[in-house]
């Protein structure tokens, strides 16, 4: 066993791990942290993408099914369940993907978000061809991958556009901080009916 | 949009693009898959698997595996032999099928890689998953039996040698015989086209991206099952008959289930397995599989030989139809095996006039894994041959692949159509849905650059690819089942609960994962009893909360479940009418219910919404005499018809001609699904269909090498596309409702995997007749592109 402390979703938390585990499943069954899942064993898919710090404290994402939880040791995890803000705000691209539908049974979406987080942290505004390109290490099998394309575009939109430091609108304020709701609208608002091209 | 008739009144939440009320659990990782589930003293499950495709087990020993650390029970088939029974099929089609018994854990004999021989039981997964070296299992190699045509040769060695035969059915239609059309022999006589083509639909995988999981309670007297499953209430009745465990003790919980596209409609050894190590040890269970036990042991699809003929005139009317398939079932029959390439067998036909129709098809036994339902099932494989064929036939007549198809299909107005299978196609307008579509791909300037670049010699050359596709969807009439032998009906149903406080919570019999029917039924439901959207609750997937359903799969839970739940709102507003009028002191007959009110009818002034209504009932201090105080009702809706989609997908690609590599330049996809409760959910259906679909033509197969082991058993070789390998599709629709129930819906799941096969290959083979290639077999690699130019030019 070896001591680690790895801060996860600003939370600190010392554990003895075996040297062989993979952060992904010190972060699921050790701290409880099932938001990041498991979708494949050849770190193909994504399903389970962090945020990681690295030497220098800058966060990257990370396939948390090829890292060993004592890598992480000294690092800053972030991941789905610590992605929305204080107020509990969704996160804009948190907040894209459900206002562009860019998901379906929902699996991949964590890891999906992360790498998108990530991809707009490298490019702020990035073109179609290099926001695919650049989630390309992520599979969905439901939706292929248009509208999470769009939703990408449209987060980088609203992060560009400073929206996401401003208070959460109305139509989107904060559900019961804690809820698996929390910051979705709770009343559908007109603007969460997306038009329907005209004819 | 095109909507081709006047839907009858303007719907408030019916046809609006709400966002999902399903997103909220699921973009911040606060959900429930059955992974997530731990239960106190739960113990974990590992499964140790063939590798052999075909062997006697000599002897086997899980005694050291107890001694590792961690473990607490290992077990082998030998020791459950006498109780864990067979797992089911439900669809044997015919009465002399070949069905061999396929219990979860292989006992004497193993005949696929994957095949599960013994389990460990751990205090972790880890522990378990360590402890499986431990267990000693000698192996006597058999041969193996790869090859469907070998394996129906004469003196082929055989996967089941106490059966005698690698068939297991022979299942035959013929519109002659059956009387609903004409015999083929005098169609294919003196014909004047007459053209035969083999195509061969490669085996695939489902990759949901959610890997099964399973855990089972056995706490009290009662059973708990959760599972990724597409199917709650068929395993819970499943599992009770096989186990024995009366139907009232077992609960099935298919809680958030990560995509399942045919590959999680199945009873699966895993879930027998880890039932019978619940019971066994008394304690709580979990097992999980890994993507490469996913991909080698979670039931494969397709993988079907297709001998196509037509016969036509020369002004290119079609005549007749002959199709014979070699379907692989596999080692063993899954829960629907046998039946997918008889779901396809009405579809060969498709939009075409065809007066003689001849269908068979052989079922095989090979030492593979088996397969069974994949998004579509038979009705992919179907619309491929036809509309590769009819593309076929365009080039044999000179003939624009449009025309040939404009020459052959049911006109708009000679609907309801009866086929030469005798369906009763009840709607439909093909050409409008192909006038959009061309308009849309500009499909004359494209044939125009497509001759520029030939006359050029352009190494990068372009294809333009038609497939105006149909399918029978919204599983199914009862009778009809029946009388295909299916072992279920076909009905769905639904349950309304008005609270106290007016909100409302519904049940459903369908079970999404990932369809997003807590969305639709709410917009069903707010429309119906006018009540607000926010205000509804759609319960399901719990066989304790949803005692009633026939789940998710073929494109039916809106084309069914939707219209037991419709009928469900209506008995609410039928049960409140004489509350209301007792209420506002009138006679029944008088009231109008609109917008979640009942009102006088003709006077103005105040009425009593549904709202006021559930609380007096709540109340019931005064309700009119002889009055059950509940507005609760129940429905059950089985169709009378299938439902059939259609719709018009053009693709065009461009060929680098030195490389072969394909990639898509404009996709363009024109479905006509009927009325659409919610656009936004279509058309993430049809996105997600397509690239499917997509994936066939230019990506995925699951191979097996000469030993029968699965060389793509990793995401690294099962190539499944990613963002970077597809391309924008350009979608619409045109809109035709379903005469035959009020919803006018049709079922949208499985139309862009069913449409947009074809629509690939046929423009990858468009873009090389000058190379004198007329297929390229799937997937069309660069490879496979690259040879078959070579290959072509040589001819």
């Amino acid at each position: 066993m070896t001591r680690i402390s790895v801060t996860v979703d600003g939370v600190r938390y010392d554990d003895d791990v075996e040297p062989r585990t993979l952060l992904v499943h010190h972060l699921r069954d050790k701290l409880g942290k099932i938001g990041t899942v498991v979708g494949c064993d050849t770190s193909n898919c994504g399903a389970c993408t962090i945020l990681m710090t690295d030497a220098d404290g800058n966060a990257h994402g990370v396939k948390s099914c090829s890292v060993l939880a004592v890598q992480a040791d000294g690092r800053e995890v972030t991941t789905i369940e610590g992605l929305a803000g204080p107020d509990n705000s969704l996160h804009p691209v948190q907040r894209a993907f459900h206002q562009k539908h860019a998901l379906q049974c929902g699996f991949c979406t964590p890891g999906m978000i992360m790498a998108a987080v990530d991809l707009l942290t490298e490019n702020p505004d990035p073109t179609d061809t290099e926001i695919r390109e650049g989630l390309e290490g992520n599979l969905c099998r439901c939706t292929g991958y248009q509208n999470i394309v769009r939703a990408v575009r449209s987060a980088a939109e609203e992060i560009r556009a400073g929206a996401s430091a401003e208070p959460a609108d109305a139509d989107v304020a904060a559900g019961e901080a804690g809820t698996p709701d929390a910051g979705l609208p709770r009343e559908s608002a007109p603007e969460d009916v997306i038009p329907v091209p005209a004819p | 949009m095109t909507i081709t008739e006047e839907p009858a009144a303007p719907a408030r939440e019916v046809g609006a693009a709400r966002t999902r009320k399903e997103d909220a659990r699921l973009i911040t990782g606060r959900t429930t898959w059955t992974d997530n589930v731990t239960l106190p003293g739960m113990l974990h499950l590992a499964i140790l698997r063939s590798p052999f495709a075909h062997a006697r087990i000599t002897s086997i020993d899980v005694g050291p595996a107890l001694s590792e650390p961690g473990v607490i029970a290992a077990f082998t088939g030998r020791d459950v032999a006498d109780v864990q029974g067979a797992l089911p099929c439900a669809w044997v089609v015919t009465e002399d099928t070949v069905h061999p018994d396929h219990g979860a854990l292989a006992v004497d004999t193993v005949r696929h890689v994957g095949e599960p021989v013994a389990v460990v039981a751990a205090r972790s997964r880890a522990e378990a998953l360590d402890a499986l070296a431990a267990i000693e299992v000698d192996y006597e190699p058999l041969p193996v039996v790869l090859d469907m045509e070998a394996a129906l040769a004469e003196g082929a060695d055989l996967v089941h040698p106490d059966k005698g035969t690698n068939k297991s059915y022979t299942w035959v239609f013929d519109s002659g015989e059956a009387g609903t059309g004409e015999s083929t022999g005098p169609a294919f006589e003196g014909a004047e086209v007459v053209l035969k083509r083999r195509y061969v639909q490669q085996r695939l995988i489902p990759a949901f991206m959610e890997p099964r999981s399973v855990v089972v309670d056995p706490t009290g007297d009662q059973y708990t099952i959760w599972s990724a499953t597409q199917i709650p209430h068929i395993l819970k009745l499943m599992m009770s008959l096989i186990t024995g465990t009366p139907e009232h003790k077992m609960r099935v919980v298919a809680p958030d289930v990560g995509g399942g596209f045919g590959g999680k409609l199945q009873v699966t050894p895993e879930e027998m397995i880890a039932f019978l190590a619940a019971k066994r040890l008394g304690k709580p269970v979990k097992y999980t599989e890994s993507r490469s036990d996913s991909l080698l042991s979670a039931h494969h699809g397709r993988d079907v030989i297709q001998d196509i003929e037509i016969a036509a005139t020369r002004e290119g009317k079609l005549l007749g139809l002959k199709v014979s398939l070699i379907a692989n079932m596999g080692a063993y029959l899954g829960l629907v095996t046998p039946g997918v390439p008889i779901l396809g067998a009405f579809m060969y036909n498709a939009i075409y006039k065809v007066p003689a129709y001849r269908f068979e098809c052989v079922g095989v036994f090979t030492n593979t894994m088996y397969t069974d339902a994949y998004r579509g099932a038979g009705r992919p494989e179907a619309t491929y041959a036809i509309e590769r064929i009819m593309d076929e036939l365009a080039v044999e007549l000179n003939l624009d692949p449009i025309e040939v198809r404009r020459r052959n299909w049911i006109q708009h107005d000679e609907f309801p159509f009866t086929t030469v299978c005798g369906l009763e196609y009840d709607s439909g307008n093909y050409e409008a849905a192909t006038a959009k579509a061309l308009e849309m791909l500009g499909y004359d300037e494209l044939r125009r650059e497509q001759e520029r670049r030939r006359q050029e010699n352009d190494p990068v050359q372009i294809g333009i690819g038609t497939s105006t596709y149909t399918e029978m969807c919204g599983l199914a009439p009862s009778r009809v089942l029946g009388s295909l032998r299916y072992g279920a009906g076909g009905w769905e149903s639904a349950s309304v609960r008005m609270l106290p406080t007016g909100k409302v919570e519904v049940v459903t019999g369908s079970s999404a994962h990932g369809q997003g029917h807590e969305t639709a039924w709410s917009q069903i439901v707010a429309d119906s009893l006018g009540v607000p959207f926010d205000d509804v609750e759609v319960l399901h997937g719990d066989t304790r909360t949803s005692h009633k359903g026939m789940d998710t799969y073929g494109s039916r839970s809106l084309a069914v479940g939707g219209i037991a739940l419709f009928n469900a709102c209506n008995k609410v507003v039928d049960k409140a009418k004489p509350i209301a009028a007792h209420m506002l002191e009138c006679d029944p007959a008088d009231l109008e219910f609109s917008g979640g009110q009942f009102k006088v009818r003709g006077t103005p002034g105040e009425g009593k919404s549904i709202q006021e209504i559930a609380l007096a009932v709540f109340a019931a201090h005064d309700l009119p005499d002889g009055i059950e105080p509940t507005l609760d009702a129940d429905a059950t809706y089985d169709p009378v018809n299938f439902s059939f989609p259609h719709g018009t997908h053009l693709c065009a690609v461009e060929v680098d001609t030195q490389t072969g590599r394909v990639s898509i330049r404009k996709y363009v996809a024109v479905d006509d699904i009927g009325r659409v409760v919610n656009p936004l959910i279509v058309e993430g259906q049809v996105h997600g269909g397509i690239a499917q679909g997509v994936a066939q033509a230019l990506y995925e197969e699951a191979i097996y090498d000469a030993d029968g082991n699965l060389v793509t058993g990793t995401f690294v070789d099962y190539t499944l596309p990613s963002a970077a390998d597809l391309p924008d599709f350009d979608t619409d629709r045109t809109e035709t409702p379903a005469p035959g129930h009020p919803l006018g819906t049709k079922g949208v799941g499985e139309a862009g995997t069913i449409a947009s096969t074809p629509a690939v290959v046929n423009a990858v083979v468009d873009a090389l007749r000058p190379f004198g290639v007329n297929d390229v077999p799937m997937p069309c690699t660069p490879e496979r592109v690259w040879r078959a130019i070579q290959e072509g030019g040589a001819k």
